[in-house]
């Protein structure tokens, strides 16, 4: 997806490459998402962020197409402004609030794989630690304590900031989200949200490979058949 | 026609900006400030004969505000610019 703001397209789409497959740039007044297998919406400020992130994105054209993708089950994944217009649609719980600390954060941080239900995480070792880089003013995740009690039951906790050997604890939140938390699913599992940018890091002149595992255990997943593999369907 | 529509953090919304406003009022020697929460006011001026409340209130569900994380209130006056 490319909406009026976003940055990160170029990257999220190199990513696709450097997974081995294809991938189409679709402009936001675009309405139909025929022939695609998955979709991305990438980190940006669209339309500015003005009123909230990610408010007035979610009523572009394109979004009901997006909307139709994760109800069919499709792989949906939200980066950083991606995140917050897919929370903004109500296609994932919560929202993402000011910083803790008022500050632009961009910087590497690790991530524990909390869940692996998720089509991105499918590959991954549950509680394995991935190197990846954060760039967002607002990325507090927050969530009411009855929500968060049922996103964990549910394993729809992806991600957590933890610190390089996995320890999750207040010190490694770089943010104030609740809990930790990096990365949140759907009941389903096939819509993703996060906040860091798995797309900066799939070839080592960008600082290494971790996002890379992500795209790949997405195309894995697909190329399995996907829909029986739902946890959650 | 005119509508205010007044967002504010619902309550239990951590509200940083709020607290570093408090903190720097506490600094600049202003005592007993117990908390500074910040919101915003949209005003959105109606064209005539469209002074209907439940629409306002609809922008709001749908747009204005997040209802997750913000409640609002709004007011119409008959004032024009």
């Amino acid at each position: 997806m490319v909406f009026p703001g976003s940055n990160c397209d170029l990257d999220a789409y190199q990513a696709i490459l450097e997974s081995g497959e294809e991938a189409s740039y679709v402009w936001h007044m675009e309405k139909s998402l025929e022939g695609f297998d998955a979709v991305i919406l990438p980190g940006g400020f669209s339309y500015g962020d003005y009123l909230r992130c990610g408010a007035i994105a979610r009523f572009s054209p394109i979004m009901a197409s997006v909307r139709k993708m994760a109800e069919n089950g499709r792989p949906v994944l939200g980066i950083c402004n991606g995140f917050q217009i897919l929370t903004e649609a109500g296609l994932l719980p919560g929202v993402l609030l000011r910083n803790r600390d008022l500050k632009f954060i961009c910087k590497n941080v690790y991530l524990r794989v909390e869940s692996t239900m998720s089509p991105f995480t499918k590959a991954l070792e549950s509680g394995s630690v991935l190197k990846i880089p954060i760039a967002h003013g607002d990325g507090n995740y927050f969530v009411d304590g009855e929500t968060l009690r049922s996103l964990e039951e549910n394993g729809q906790v992806i991600f957590r900031y933890c610190s390089a050997d996995g320890e999750v604890s207040p010190q490694f939140n770089p943010n104030g989200s609740i809990s930790n938390i990096a990365g949140v699913s759907n009941a389903r599992g096939n819509v993703l949200g996060m906040m860091p940018h798995p797309e900066r890091v799939c070839e080592e002149i960008t600082g290494g490979t971790d996002g890379l595992l992500l795209f790949k255990s997405m195309i894995s997943f697909l190329k399995g058949g996907m829909a029986g593999e739902l946890v959650n369907s | 026609m005119k509508a205010t529509v007044y967002v504010t953090l619902k309550n239990g919304i951590a509200d940083p900006q709020g607290l570093a406003v408090r903190n720097a009022l506490d600094s600049m020697g202003f005592d007993g400030v117990k908390r500074v929460r910040i919101g915003k006011i949209i005003e959105i001026e109606l064209e005539d004969g469209c002074p209907d409340g439940s629409k306002v209130e609809e922008m709001c569900r749908s747009l204005l505000a997040n209802t997750v994380m913000e409640d609002f209130t709004f007011e119409m006056s008959g004032e024009k610019r």
